[in-house]
């Protein structure tokens, strides 16, 4: 099977060309100007982008235990919509991905799906309670990539300080939610004039910010490697950035959401921009773009936390934390980084491909002769308004709908396989 | 006329309907005062009110407002009733307006609810206190007493003491009062400040008690929920007081004809002294009389189409 893509602009992770793409029984065969082969279909590609599929780092397919909310089919399906061919799934589900049971049926689900590939992350601890270490060393042999105890924090520090002992030896990646549970307090909203004005439980940065410092801190004093998920504060952008410069193996990463809104959104008790991290404020939106511009965050990933209609209508304190983000992360990070002159092309495919790869040790060399045929097609002219009605993915939660974004994706493929195409409605 | 179906707080209405309200309650104020307590202004309606959170006054003050204008209520035990079943907030409400219901009185330690729920129902809401959030007639009964006291709300100022980052009734306060042209002067420990509070309009933070009272037209002292202790956000009762309680001593400094005002139930001794409660200054009464009055006129105004009486 041959599919020749004609005439598209290839965004590599340093530079954009011209150029004709052959894809051969799901590799990356040629990439020429002007390929004259002869193939099964032909695309063509003109005045549009190829990417590399991106890599989120940072999904919940809630699968298996809260299939009401995503399924692994329903999710990978959002995914490739999004431009995504990767993802990487978080273990809060029910039974948690702690065991090899878990894992192996993540991973049969997803090969049965046929749509993004899955690389599963397992916790940290059993059950994610933050007592006794997962068997991280067998899970990592039965195919997970990363490990975390993602919607909730490692408790102590003490625990955290030995999964990072442990996993040093063998560089298994530690993906920490970082959040000082105490300084949270019950909170529901980031902590400001907002929470203030909507009698709404407020958390202070300082639950972020203190969190981030630990797991920094501890992956210092040890030497180990650590990266911290969805950044969402000024000061946190600013301890990471001090940490690199003072040499600790940290890498970050951030998500749509946090640069391009402010906690404005909750105006009207509004549950669908109810996120954590919450969304902060301008100066702290300012600070992730600046954070991105300059390096210190490297990762951008959805946190895509579907949820059920219910669990958004509902009242405030009771809806549930999370945004249903892969099927708008592609446009909202052109939109608001691209387009706003933050970040270019080549670096954007390489935030959301080759630098989450680097994360979980996946290799990823991009769009290359010998490679997979991972990509997506990408029409950037495009304006759209999100309608979250249509989306894919079980989980309609979105902060965005409404809004206008630019870039839409056309098709994607996964090891050349053509897993979407937009069709016109 | 009021624009909105329900009365969810003052942050989202108009300086000229709380004006409304104002007056109207103060032709209300004259049927509560009567010996004969009927008026035509809610007959054959209904309400119904439901109070997730405890409260004496405040369902007390509706259920009289109600009968004093000829309607008819029910007021539902959540305790008993299939709330404790685990029906939810929003069924519960949707079966009172099944009952025909013209106005739902509602209050929920949940920040929102009536906001969220409102458009669901038929009813009239009527926000009796939503977490800390806003306490609307609690504020206009405020406004109310204040309006009496004084010739106008222009540059009146305002001290509110205590635990501000709980008190719905003082962001209902801040919002009214600052459409009305009134400065709010706050103080209490850092600990029961919310964040941003002095970008709320017209607000000002003090540095001391005495700061806060000088020269105000009015002092409004907030209940200190007992739990807040236990929490850990204040040290004890006693230092509260001493620190951030008002006594006579502090009232003196406040304006001559300046008045006491405090939404009850007061913890005598904590935020307020135990005479000064009681003195001459203290409009603390006439709040709870105030209150039927208000919740009168703002019942009426909702479901009458009348824009006078």
């Amino acid at each position: 099977m041959k599919t020749l893509i004609k005439n598209g602009n290839i965004v590599f992770f340093d530079k954009i060309e011209k150029a004709d793409l052959l894809i051969s029984d799901g590799i990356i065969t040629k990439i020429e100007p002007n390929l004259r082969d002869f193939a099964d279909e032909v695309v063509d590609a003109t005045d549009k982008c190829i990417f590399a599929g991106f890599v989120d780092i940072h999904v919940h397919l809630r699968e298996p235990g809260f299939e009401y909310k995503e399924t692994i089919e329903s999710g990978t399906k959002a995914a490739v919509k999004g431009g995504v061919t990767a993802v990487a799934c978080m273990p809060n589900t029910n039974p948690v991905l702690d065991n090899k049971f878990a894992l192996r049926y993540v991973l049969d689900k997803a090969n049965e799906a046929g749509f993004a590939k899955v690389y599963p992350v397992c916790s940290i601890t059993k059950g994610e309670n933050g007592e006794l270490m997962s068997d991280m060393l067998s899970l990592k042999d039965q195919g997970a990539v990363a490990f975390s105890d993602d919607g909730k924090p490692v408790k102590t520090s003490q625990m955290m300080r030995l999964a990072l002992e442990y996993s040093k030896e063998f560089d298994l990646p530690i993906l920490c939610h970082a959040e000082d549970m105490d300084l949270t307090n019950g909170g529901v909203v980031h902590e400001g004039y907002n929470s203030t004005i909507y009698g709404l439980r407020g958390i202070n940065r300082a639950s972020e910010e203190v969190g981030i410092a630990r797991e920094i801190i501890i992956a210092a004093n040890l030497g180990a490697r650590v990266h911290i998920c969805h950044v969402s504060t000024k000061g946190s952008v600013e301890i990471i950035r001090a940490a690199k410069k003072l040499g600790v193996k940290v890498t970050a990463e951030t998500c749509p959401h946090y640069f391009s809104l402010t906690d404005d959104m909750i105006a009207n008790f509004n549950t669908m921009a109810k996120v954590n991290p919450p969304l902060r404020e301008t100066e702290d939106m300012l600070a992730i773009r600046q954070g991105i511009a300059d390096g210190t965050l490297e990762v951008l990933a959805t946190d895509h936390a579907p949820h059920a209609h219910w669990e958004k209508e509902c009242q405030f304190d009771n809806a549930a934390f999370g945004i249903s983000g892969l099927e708008t992360a592609f446009a909202v990070n052109y939109t608001y980084l691209v387009k706003q002159g933050i970040i270019d092309l080549p670096k954007l495919s390489t935030l959301m491909t080759k630098n989450p790869c680097k994360v979980i040790n996946v290799p990823n060399n991009g769009i290359a002769v010998g490679e997979k045929a991972d990509i997506t097609i990408i029409d950037l002219n495009k304006k759209w308004t999100v309608d979250s009605s249509k989306f894919v993915s079980k989980g309609k939660n979105t902060p965005f709908n409404g809004m206008e974004l630019y870039g839409l994706v056309e098709m994607t493929f996964v090891d050349g396989n053509k897993c979407y195409v937009r069709d016109d409605d | 006329m009021l624009k909105n179906k329900d009365l969810l707080g003052l942050k989202d209405i108009s300086r000229e309907e709380i004006l409304l309200i104002l007056e109207t309650a103060e032709h209300m104020k004259k049927v509560v005062c009567s010996p004969n307590k009927k008026s035509p202004y809610f007959t054959g309606k209904s309400m119904a009110t439901l109070f997730y959170e405890n409260s004496t006054r405040t369902k007390s003050s509706f259920e009289f407002a109600c009968s004093y204008m000829g309607g008819s209520f029910s007021s539902l035990n959540v305790a008993t009733s299939s709330v404790n079943k685990g029906e939810s907030v929003l069924d519960t409400l949707k079966t009172i307006d099944s009952f025909g219901t013209d106005v739902i009185v509602i209050r929920h330690s949940q920040s929102g609810i009536p906001h969220t729920f409102a458009p669901h129902v038929k009813a009239h809401i009527i926000n009796a206190g939503d977490g800390m959030n806003e306490h609307p007639t609690q504020a206009l009964l405020d406004m109310l007493t204040l309006k009496q006291n004084f010739d106008t709300f222009q540059d009146m100022q305002i001290a509110i003491l205590g635990d501000i980052k709980h008190s719905r009734v003082a962001r209902s306060n801040i919002w009214g009062l600052s459409k009305l042209g009134a400065q709010i002067r706050i103080y209490g420990p850092g600990t029961l400040l919310p964040a941003g509070i002095e970008k709320m309009p017209n607000v000002k933070i003090c540095s001391s008690v005495k700061e806060a009272v000088k020269d105000a037209d009015a002092v409004m002292g907030l209940r200190l929920q007992l739990e807040r202790m236990a929490k850990g956000l204040i040290p004890s009762m006693g230092e509260f007081h001493k620190k951030f309680g008002v006594d006579e001593q502090i009232l003196s400094l406040a304006k001559k004809d300046a008045i006491l005002l405090h939404p009850g139930p007061v913890n005598r001794n904590v935020e307020l002294s135990y005479d000064v409660v009681d003195c001459p200054q203290s409009f603390i009464n006439e709040q709870v009389t105030n209150g039927v009055a208000v919740r009168m006129a703002v019942m009426y105004l909702l479901t009458s189409n009348k824009q006078v009486l």
